[in-house]
């Protein structure tokens, strides 16, 4: 691993975790700053920049934890990956966890009870936008749709668990593009 | 103790199987934590979400963060408890990332553009895109035995909740608000009209 100068684990810790508190808005939000920082210090080649994020994004995982294990372990191996990785949850886990610890004196507050009345539907409406969103832009040949569909209602309707459908899919998906090459190679 | 392992279990499996980040985490989470186990009611769960949305860091992470210490808090009524549950639930989270990306360092220049992996892709994408409407549905849905489907009334009491969810698709659909600010603006609704 030939990085510019041996990065000290602390820096990598401190430069994740700024990254990690001051994105508000989960993973994608993350995406620029962490770009930023590398061009900035020059720890990653900026052409690898894009296939780092496209990595991370098809590993299972958050996209902001797998970037700082990805850049982590380029820069400094096994420790530096740790110290990402760290750097970039702890901010949050923090807070997180002071807000549960207060909140949970506070739920039958009045004043709490009718602020998240307000809250609940638009919850759900925000997780159905980048869902449409994710749908339009991803879902491109013919049997998408069917698909998306079909474990829509598996899930919500049957109550069968996601973990069990991605690994249907997976199995099916995998078989099919394997008799695909083969048929090609033929 | 066997709680903490549920949980860590659990958690492990959603972080294994999140394909496409925070949102398909969060149908995970949702299904296992709600629908499975039910550690927390739909409309506990959406409160997790919310606060989870507006502080600052990845949405899967402060979500399942919350939930372990809720879960354990909400058994045991201990906040010492309560921090190692949402220690063992973050911390499960992260490890199959870890492990995984670990594999796809090493192996990445071969991954890319590999036809078996892309056509395995092919497949998870619309699939996730499910996950995350039924996700949505089932925040405002109950489906019982048989047929029998109900509204979640904790997260829609009256027609102003649909108000609530019709403004606020319409704003960040097309009026491309923050979720933060969205969130942030019905709370001050929501204490104002209620």
């Amino acid at each position: 691993m030939t990085a510019p100068g041996r990065v000290s684990l602390l820096r990598l810790f401190l430069v994740f975790a700024r990254v990690g508190a001051f994105t508000i808005g989960g993973g994608y939000a993350m995406i620029p700053l962490i770009e930023a920082e590398m061009k900035k210090r020059k720890w990653i080649p900026v052409e690898e920049l894009p296939d780092i994020v496209a990595l991370s994004q098809s590993a299972p995982g958050l996209l902001a934890v797998n970037i700082s294990i990805f850049a982590g372990y380029r820069l400094r191996g096994l420790p530096g990956a740790i110290a990402a990785t760290l750097g970039a949850t702890l901010p949050s886990f923090l807070m997180i966890l002071a807000i549960a610890m207060v909140f949970s004196g506070f739920k039958d507050n009045p004043w709490v009870i009718k602020a998240f009345r307000g809250v609940r539907p638009v919850v759900v409406a925000l997780i159905l936008v980048p869902m449409i969103k994710m749908a339009r832009s991803g879902n491109r040949s013919w049997w998408a749709w069917p698909l998306s569909a079909a474990a829509l209602i598996a899930v919500s309707v049957l109550g069968i668990s996601p973990v069990w459908i991605l690994l249907c899919v997976a199995t099916v998906a995998y078989t099919l593009a394997v008799m695909r090459e083969k048929g090609g190679r033929r | 103790m066997t709680v903490f392992l549920q949980l860590f279990f659990t958690f492990f499996i959603i972080g294994a199987f999140t394909i496409g980040g925070g949102y398909a985490m969060l149908s995970l989470i949702q299904a296992e934590v709600v629908t499975q186990h039910h550690w927390l009611s739909e409309s506990a769960f959406t409160d997790i979400v919310a606060v989870s949305q507006m502080t600052p860091g990845p949405v899967g992470i402060n979500t399942a963060t919350y939930v372990g210490y809720e879960v354990i808090y909400a058994q045991s009524g201990s906040h010492f408890l309560g921090i190692l549950g949402s220690l063992s639930t973050t911390l499960a989270l992260v490890l199959p990332s870890f492990l995984i990306m670990l594999l796809v360092v090493h192996f990445y220049t071969r991954m890319k553009g590999n036809p078996i992996y892309e056509g395995v892709m092919a497949g998870l994408r619309p699939t996730v895109v499910g996950l995350i409407g039924a996700a949505a549905v089932l925040l405002t849905l109950r489906f019982g035995p048989g047929l029998d489907v109900s509204l979640v009334k904790e997260n829609f009491p009256d027609w102003s909740s649909w108000v609530f969810f019709g403004l606020a698709f319409v704003a960040s659909y097309w009026g491309k608000f923050s979720p933060i600010l969205l969130i942030v603006l019905s709370a001050a609704a929501g204490l104002i009209l209620y």
